[in-house]
């Protein structure tokens, strides 16, 4: 893969960051291209909300990009032991992740993205709605990681 | 149908992208946002490489073509107003996002393995979107 194709970044940049560097390239060739075959913008909340909530001739493609999306990760999960070594891990209460999927639902519904349509999309097209959207959420979620670990405690 | 097979392509390129970033690894995201901690910048190159591809490519549909593929019409990435309801939205999602290390792609990409930690995530997530539209009467 990319530390193949270049050796002398992999001895100079720590080999974690190239992979998330080679993977970021792919996320955005992926948007850029469920972009330009629909017409729509490819965020995923949203391309998973109007699932939730259809409109007539507007929800195929959508669940064809989201099922290439869970498709493709196992995949790579499978045949990259670099890629294997970074799943969910087991180990935290169930209720963690339930609390955080209902923040994360609600908000990015609420504030019309996440990480991918205002994170990439649309601050990659210059709009000045998503870089706010992007800053909020980056800094409420460093926020709340120092929270916790003043809190609840390091390392859960 | 050469729709969907450019939109199934697309999916697994993004799905891929994710596995391949380690930001499937909820500890590699909050190893990110933990910045007074052993800081992970990863998730920093991971959005940079994303925006390097696709923003050139964005300005090349909208400024050379006009349009998208197989004659669709490109969508609006203009801003809107900065309003209230995008900054308690993005608030609330980023606490969310601190709080379990998981956004919506790699939500659903941790789907792949059946885990019960994605599964329970995703589920919630719904009901947190179901919850906005009912609250909010959106689309």
């Amino acid at each position: 893969m990319p530390l193949e194709v270049a050796p002398f970044l992999a001895t100079t940049i720590p080999p974690a960051w190239l992979y998330g560097l080679a993977g970021g390239c792919l996320i955005g060739l992926g948007s850029l291209l469920a972009l330009a075959a629909t017409g729509k913008v490819p965020g995923i909340s949203g391309v998973f909300a109007r699932i939730l909530r259809p409109l007539a001739g507007d929800v195929g493609w959508r669940v064809v990009f989201l099922l290439g999306l869970i498709a493709g990760a196992g995949l790579m999960f499978l045949s990259n032991a670099h890629a294997a070594q970074y799943r969910i891990p087991e180990g935290r209460s169930l209720a963690i992740y339930v609390i955080a999927g209902l923040l994360v639902g609600f908000g990015t519904r609420l504030g019309g993205g996440c990480t991918s349509g205002h994170g990439i999309c649309g601050s990659g097209a210059g709009a000045r709605d998503s870089m706010v959207a992007t800053a909020v959420f980056m800094a409420t979620g460093i926020l709340t990681v120092l929270l916790w670990n003043l809190t609840v405690g390091g390392g859960s | 149908m050469r729709q969907f097979l450019a939109v199934l392509l697309a999916g697994l390129l993004f799905g891929a992208g994710l596995a391949l970033s380690g930001m499937t690894d909820p500890g590699r995201v909050i190893a990110f946002l933990d910045v007074t901690g052993d800081w992970d910048p990863t998730l920093m190159f991971v959005m940079g490489g994303a925006i390097a591809v696709f923003a050139p490519g964005w300005l090349l549909l909208r400024k050379r073509y006009g349009h998208g593929l197989f004659g669709c019409a490109l969508p609006d990435l203009s801003s809107g107003p900065v309003s209230k309801r995008l900054l308690v939205g993005s608030a609330l999602f980023g606490i969310g996002w601190g709080i379990g290390g998981v956004c919506p792609g790699p939500g659903l990409a941790n789907l792949s393995l059946l885990r019960p930690e994605a599964i329970a995530f995703v589920a919630a997530m719904a009901l947190g979107m179901l919850l906005v539209q009912r609250l909010f009467r959106l689309r």
